[in-house]
């Protein structure tokens, strides 16, 4: 479906199922120059078993209008506005990498909005190297390749798919190429900037679940360490084997740690 | 700088899609033979149907052995997926069915393999589905031919049988000026000697029965999908209702929203190889994977014996000309250059300077190359096209397709080019002694 956010046109992509009003909703925030469609599996799901899903593309992501939001908090913000716009008063958030900082910021910023917040792939800080800003910076492709190397698993690179003849990154690679120019390196110099992590998880009131992955590379396990200290009521799940990539790499054992967590 | 990690074409070619056998170890890709695959409970099957968890339901639709073959062959052109499918003619027939129906047009290259244009010229109209064939060098004639209802573009990266080189590139810019994807069929040349993708093309597909496994034992293809071309925006807006509207036959799924770099392969999926049920067997999958481990060994002395025999016929007395772009007397000779660095392939056509008579002669006295229809097997192959591959075209469909009665077309194979030559040497003077 498709809402007016702070005056620019929003895709929300909603899992083939209408929103029900009174029904629980999940909310669904991607990572750095990804769209809603990095949550296919996971988004469907819940779509078809009681929630109502907004899987978001972020502005200037995928189908939504407007420029990439400068800043993580800024993110937050328009999340809070996203709700509004969708007239839901309160929502499970989820985010990967820099929409997992989004989220955290979001639960920290609106705690009446979050009911309980699952963070995929997170690191507070999340430092990115100078390589990698610098080729975001001149939109060199050279940025897309380091990122499609270090998110996703040693084993990985080489395939095995749970999704039966997709290349997984091929796909990873190609999302990536969609966006358009100087969007990786605005999100990337926001995920990069973000300096608020720890003081906006001790004001996070609501259940939080980490899902970690034991061998990723862009976001490290240890470096959420201190995420898992600063946060009141948090859970962690480690994914052995498993990249930066998590929805893509183990679709089934992040939708089972999300069940488990979102619907208890 | 930190290097990306990348795996390279060779590597790709052996492990791609492929990881050892978790509950057994097998470190050879198993030939899953079954039918169908155990739900652990009803949810997981609700899950699996309706496309919330990925997975096997039915061989029909996805089978493990021939994802491996799947994911492999999309590795190696850089798309971002593939369904194989029971032959290259079903592949085609899958990549057409996904987009058009009824009412729609395609622009193809006139050099096309027989049984091609067979389907486009002779079969698709019945459903609805008309083609314009043109000059596969002659860009003003693909940009004349397109209409308001065209939807795709379609050509064979080396043309049947006279190796008409296709500019990709200029193609594909004609293609997306006008909002439409551009089709390579791709079997003459395989990954190894050119990646349409990275000229341009939209989707490739290929007869897996020739190069890709190369044993000349399987009947099989697939389809592959770049995942760039945006079937709901800019000028391809409202022209693939198949991608960007509501499916009846999935829920109302609306394949571009539910994923936005493989919507044609949902569909395909989920409604072509579901409905038109033209999957590949999973030993056929196996058997073709057997052959992608040596792809690359395998072009290359292609090639090099290819390239040998070319030139060994282009300065024989009695024959006429040789159609292999690696020649400077081939019209495409610096395209070619361009596009296919490695080399043109191992398929090409030469003319004797003789009759039908004495080039079936020169067919019959050859030893090494098999008499047979079919290209990309190991060993050498010869047929003449006029009589066989390209019989149902008239005449002068066949002079403008440069195939002449004195055409004979060879797949040079991995023999070694000295016995190759010397074959073709004994059959060349036992045709001249012929009466004509």
């Amino acid at each position: 479906m498709h809402l007016t956010v702070a005056g620019h046109d929003t895709y929300v992509y909603t899992g083939g199922r209408a929103l029900v009003p009174g029904q629980p909703s999940i909310l669904f925030v991607h990572g750095a120059a990804h769209d809603h469609s990095v949550w296919a599996l996971q988004s469907r799901y819940f779509a078809y078993h009681g929630s109502n899903v907004l899987a978001v593309d972020l502005p200037g992501h995928g189908r939504s209008a407007g420029a990439p939001l400068p800043s993580v908090e800024a993110i937050a913000d328009w999340l809070v506005a996203l709700l509004d716009a969708a007239e839901v008063p309160a929502a499970a958030v989820v985010g990967h990498s820099m929409g997992s900082l989004a989220s955290l910021e979001f639960a920290a910023r609106a705690a009446g909005r979050v009911r309980k917040v699952a963070l995929l792939g997170p690191s507070v800080p999340m430092p990115v190297s100078e390589a990698l800003l610098d080729a975001a910076r001149r939109d060199d492709h050279v940025a897309f390749e380091l990122i499609n190397g270090w998110s996703h698993s040693t084993p990985r690179q080489l395939g095995g798919n749970q999704v039966p003849g997709m290349w997984m990154t091929g796909a990873a690679m190609r999302l990536l190429e969609r966006s358009p120019p100087g969007v990786l390196f605005a999100d990337l110099a926001a995920c990069h900037a973000y300096a608020a992590g720890l003081d906006a998880a001790a004001k996070v009131a609501c259940p939080a679940l980490l899902v970690l992955g034991e061998r990723d590379l862009m976001a490290p396990a240890r470096n959420a360490q201190a995420l898992v200290t600063a946060l009141r009521d948090v859970r962690v799940v480690t994914l052995r084997g498993a990249g930066h990539a998590l929805m893509a790499e183990q679709p089934d054992a992040v939708l089972d740690a999300l069940r488990t967590f979102v619907q208890q | 700088m930190t290097q990306p990690k990348t795996h390279r074409f060779d590597t790709l070619s052996l492990h791609a899609g492929a990881v050892p056998d978790p509950t057994t170890g097998a470190r050879a890709t198993p030939i899953y033979q079954s039918a169908s695959f155990v739900f652990p409970d009803s949810d997981h099957a609700a899950a699996l149907f309706n496309m919330e968890r990925a997975g096997h339901v039915y061989s029909r639709i996805s089978n493990p052995t021939v994802a491996v073959f799947e994911e492999r062959i999309a590795a190696l052109e850089g798309g971002v997926g593939a369904i194989a499918t029971a032959s290259g003619q079903a592949a085609l027939h899958l990549a057409i069915v996904t987009l058009l129906g009824t009412g729609q047009h395609i622009v193809a290259s006139r050099s096309l393999y027989g049984g091609s244009h067979n389907l486009l010229d002779y079969t698709l109209p019945r459903f609805g589905i008309e083609t314009t064939f043109v000059d596969a060098r002659d860009l003003d004639a693909w940009r004349a031919a397109i209409r308001p209802n065209t939807r795709l573009l379609f050509g064979e990266t080396l043309g049947n049988p006279g190796l008409e080189v296709l500019d990709i590139p200029r193609v594909a810019a004609l293609a997306h000026e006008h909002g439409l994807p551009l089709l390579v069929d791709s079997t003459f040349t395989t990954p190894y000697l050119v990646q349409p993708f990275a000229h341009g093309a939209d989707l490739v597909f290929h007869s897996a029965t020739k190069f890709l496994s190369g044993h000349g034992v399987v009947i099989g293809g697939v389809v592959v999908d770049s995942g760039r071309f945006d079937w709901d925006a800019g000028p391809a807006r409202g022209k693939f209702p198949t991608l960007s509207e509501p499916y009846r036959g999935f829920h109302d799924m609306v394949f571009t929203e539910e994923s936005t770099t493989g919507a044609f392969l949902l569909r395909a999926r989920r409604e072509g190889i579901r409905d038109f049920g033209a999957c590949m067997a999973p030993f056929t999958a196996f058997q073709i994977l057997q052959g992608m481990e040596t792809l690359p060994l395998r072009m290359a002395k292609h090639v090099a014996n290819a390239q040998r025999v070319a030139s060994f016929l282009a300065a024989h007395p009695f024959v006429e000309s040789v159609g292999y772009p690696d020649l400077p007397s081939h019209p495409d000779h610096a395209l070619a250059a361009r596009l296919l660095p490695r080399g043109s392939g191992a398929v090409f056509s030469f003319s004797i300077k003789g009759t039908r008579a004495q080039g079936r002669k020169l067919i019959e006295s050859l030893t090494l190359f098999s008499h047979l229809a079919n290209v990309g097997d190991a060993k050498s192959l010869v047929i003449h096209p006029a009589s066989t591959t390209h019989f149902r075209m008239s005449a002068e469909d066949l002079r403008r397709a440069g195939i002449g009665e004195g055409t004979i077309r060879l797949s040079v194979g991995l023999e070694d080019p000295d016995d190759l030559i010397e074959d073709l040497s004994r059959a060349l003077h036992a045709a001249g002694k012929t009466k004509p």
